[in-house]
C-alpha cells in the first residue's frame, strides 16, 4: 500500500485524489507517517481558503516533529476532514484512508501535471540514502 | 509524587519560616485574600526526604555522561557556584544604588569586555534572560537598524533548513516573514538558493556555524558577501560557540550580531528550562541598539547605562539586568579558564567529538557526513540499523538509559533520517567516551540478536518507556486536590 497507483504525487510529500466532482482530496503520504512517527495533532485550512500551489496550508504534529502540509495545486479549500482533530492517529493507520483538506483546483491541468506514482516511489527511494 | 501528595493538615516546618521583620499592614483591604492559599503542609524530614529522592531520580550532568547534542551539557565547576554564592552577591538589592553593588557591576563589565574579545564584537549586552530572548533582541536590532535608516522594504529573514526551530520563531515575533534555503549533501548551505533568496526585501541571514549537522560552515566568506551585498544583516546564532571558542571570532567572518548561551558555552547549570543567559553582541553599526541596561565604567567608577545613554535601544528585556546568578558563574568561569583555557574547551570538544564519531563508525554506525570532520557534535543515522532490525533512534537511546548515560538528541535535525546528534563535550575523559562506545556496540549487538529487549528499554529507571502520544495529546499539568 505504499504508493498506489491511483493517486498523484508531490514531492512534498502529499497524495492528490481527484474526485468525480472534479475537486480534489488530499492527504499525507505512507512515507511521510513513517518518517514522522505518532501524529498527535493536525490542523487543517479553513474551509474557502484561497490557496497558491506549494502554500503552507496544514501543518501535521507527531512526537517527533511538527510538519507543515502544502497545498499540491491552486485552489479554494472545500472541506476538512473535522475527524482528525480527535483522532488524528488515523494517518499513521492508514494514510490513504485519513484525508485531511478537499479543494477545488484553479486548473484541472495543474492536478494532471503532478507525479505519477512510480515518479513519487523514485523521489522516495533518492532519499533513502 | 508531588510535595502536594505528602501534605498533611497543620505539619508545620517553622524552623525554616522567614523571620517577618516587616509587617504588611496599609494594605487595601480589595487586594487581600479571603481564603487560604493551596500549599502542601509538611515537615521539615518529609520535605528534605521528598526532595533528595527527586534529586536522586534525576539523570543529571552530575551522575551521568549527558551526551545531549547542541545542549553543550558540559561540567559546571563547583568554584564558579561558590564565587557565585557570596553573600555580598545573593544580599544584593538589584534597586540598590551603583554606589552600593561597584562590585558586582565591574564582574559584568568584566564579563562584557571578555565576550567582546573573545567573538570579535564591538558591544556586549548581557540582559537577555535565555538563547531565545538573545535571538528575539538580536533580531529586534536588525529591524531597529533598517528602520533607522528608513528602509522599510526589508521584510524577509533568510533561514537555512539545518537551523534550530527558534530561528524561523524569532523571526516571526519580530514581524519578518520567514525564507527557508536548502542545505547541500555535504552538510553546507545551498550558495545558488542562497544567491536566488537574496534581495532589496532581505532584512538579514540567521546561521548556526558551526551548523546543527556537526559541521563548520566552510563558505561563511561567500556568505557573508552575498548577505551584505543585498543590504542585510548577518546574525550568528550562538548555540555552537563551544567548538571555536577563542579559534575563530563570529566578528571576523562578518557577523553583524550573535547571541552566546552563557549557560551553555561559559558552563552554567541548565536544562529543565532554566535560568539561562542569552548575552548578544554586535558589529559597531549596531551598537546604538544594543538593549539595556549595560554595565559602564566612567573613570574607576561603574554604572549601569540606561535610556539616557542609549535612546534608541530596542529596550529592556528582564526586570534587572539578566540572570544575575548564571552571570556571575559565566565570569568566574571566563576568568578561570582565560584565553588560553577558552582554546583548550575548542580543542578537546572537537577532539572528543572526532574520537567519538570515529569510535562509533568503527563499532558499525553510520555517521551521517563522514567526509566532513565534525565540529563539536556529530550525527549517527540509525537508518540501515531500523531498517535491518526494527531498532529505531529513539530505541537506541531507550537503551542507553539502562547502560548509565543519557540520551544523545533525537530526531533533530530533521534533516537526516533516524538520527542522533551527540556531543561530548570537553570535559569528559577518555574513559568515559570509551564506556559509552561500549555500550552503544552492545546496543548494537542487541538489536541484531534481541531487537524487542531494545524496544522495551529502559528497564532500570524509576519510570518505564513513558507514552509520548498520551503526553501530547492530555496535556496535565497542574495538581488539584482529590475532592
Amino acid at each position: 500500500m505504499s504508493t498506489p497507483e491511483n493517486l498523484k504525487y508531490t514531492a512534498s510529500h502529499e497524495w492528490v485524489k481527484t474526485e468525480a466532482d472534479g475537486t480534489i482530496t488530499v492527504g499525507i503520504t505512507q512515507h511521510a507517517q513513517e518518517l514522522l512517527g505518532d501524529m498527535v495533532f493536525v490542523e487543517n485550512p479553513a474551509v474557502g481558503r484561497k490557496l497558491q500551489a506549494k502554500e503552507e496550508c496544514a501543518v501535521v504534529e507527531s512526537v517527533k516533529a511538527a510538519a507543515d502540509v502544502y497545498a499540491p495545486v491552486s485552489g479554494e479549500v472545500t472541506a476538512v476532514n473535522g475527524g482528525l482533530d480527535s483522532a488524528p492517529e488515523a494517518i499513521n493507520g492508514d494514510p490513504y484512508a485519513a484525508w485531511m483538506f478537499r479543494m477545488k483546483p484553479d486548473n484541472a491541468a495543474d492536478v494532471a501535471a503532478l507525479m505519477d506514482a512510480a515518479a513519487y516511489q523514485a523521489v522516495v527511494d533518492s532519499e533513502a540514502h | 509524587m508531588l510535595i502536594f501528595e505528602r501534605s498533611h493538615p497543620g505539619r508545620r516546618n517553622a524552623a525554616q519560616a522567614p523571620q517577618q521583620d516587616v509587617k504588611p499592614d496599609g494594605i487595601p483591604a480589595s487586594f487581600l485574600r479571603t481564603d487560604m492559599p493551596l500549599l502542601p503542609e509538611a515537615s521539615e524530614m518529609d520535605t528534605v526526604r521528598h526532595y533528595t529522592r527527586l534529586s536522586q531520580k534525576n539523570f543529571s550532568i552530575d551522575t551521568n555522561f549527558y551526551p545531549l547534542g547542541s545542549c553543550t551539557m558540559k561540567y559546571n565547576p563547583r568554584a564558579c557556584h561558590s564565587l557565585a554564592m557570596l553573600p555580598q552577591f545573593l544580599a544584593r538589592h538589584p534597586l540598590a544604588p551603583d554606589s552600593t553593588g561597584q562590585g558586582f557591576l565591574a564582574c559584568l563589565h568584566d564579563l562584557q569586555e571578555i565576550l567582546k574579545d573573545v567573538t570579535g564584537m564591538a558591544g556586549v549586552s548581557l540582559t537577555p534572560m535565555a538563547g531565545a530572548q538573545g535571538e528575539f533582541a538580536g533580531i529586534a536590532m536588525i529591524r531597529a537598524y533598517h528602520e533607522a535608516r528608513g528602509d522599510g522594504a526589508r521584510t524577509e529573514i533568510i533561514v537555512p533548513d539545518a537551523a534550530h526551530g527558534t530561528n524561523p520563531a524569532t523571526a516571526i515575533m519580530c514581524g519578518y516573514a520567514v525564507k527557508e534555503i536548502p542545505t547541500d549533501r555535504n552538510g553546507d548551505v545551498n550558495l545558488d538558493a542562497l544567491r536566488a533568496a537574496v534581495g532589496p526585501q532581505t532584512a538579514g541571514l540567521m546561521l548556526t556555524n558551526p551548523s546543527t549537522l556537526g559541521v563548520f560552515e566552510k563558505q561563511i566568506r561567500a556568505i557573508q558577501k552575498i548577505v551584505h551585498d543585498a543590504g542585510g544583516l548577518l546574525y550568528y546564532d550562538g548555540a555552537n560557540l563551544n567548538a571555536i571558542l577563542g579559534k575563530v571570532k563570529p566578528g571576523d567572518m562578518g557577523f553583524d550580531v550573535i547571541h552566546m548561551n552563557l549557560h551553555k558555552t561559559f558552563s552554567t547549570p541548565h536544562g529543565g528550562g532554566g535560568p539561562g543567559a542569552g548575552a548578544v553582541g554586535v558589529a559597531p553599526r549596531l551598537l546604538p541598539f544594543m538593549p539595556i541596561p549595560l554595565a559602564g565604567k566612567e573613570g574607576e567608577d561603574y554604572r549601569w547605562l540606561t535610556e539616557r545613554d542609549l535612546p534608541r535601544s530596542i529596550g529592556r528585556l528582564s526586570a534587572w539586568a539578566g540572570n544575575a546568578g548564571v552571570l556571575l558563574r559565566a565570569y568566574v568561569y571566563a576568568r578561570m579558564l582565560g584565553a588560553e583555557g577558552m582554546r583548550r574547551v575548542a580543542e578537546y570538544a572537537t577532539l572528543n567529538a572526532n574520537y567519538l564519531m570515529a569510535e562509533l563508525g568503527r563499532v558499525g554506525y553510520n555517521i551521517a557526513f563522514p567526509q566532513r570532520r565534525a565540529s563539536h557534535e556529530f550525527i549517527v543515522s540509525a537508518k540501515q540499523l531500523k531498517d535491518e532490525t526494527g531498532v529505531s533512534a529513539m530505541d537506541v537511546a531507550k537503551r542507553l538509559l539502562d547502560k548509565g548515560f543519557h540520551a544523545p538528541t533525537t530526531y533533530f535535525p530533521m534533516l537526516v533520517a533516524e538520527c542522533l546528534l551527540i556531543e561530548p563535550t570537553e570535559t569528559e575523559s577518555k574513559e568515559t567516551l570509551d564506556a559509552f562506545v561500549a555500550a552503544m556496540k552492545e546496543i548494537r549487538d542487541e538489536a541484531h540478536t534481541a531487537p524487542e529487549l531494545v524496544k522495551g528499554a529502559p528497564y532500570s529507571l524509576p519510570v518505564r518507556r513513558l507514552d509520548d502520544v498520551k503526553a501530547a495529546r492530555e496535556l496535565d499539568l497542574t495538581w488539584k486536590p482529590a475532592s
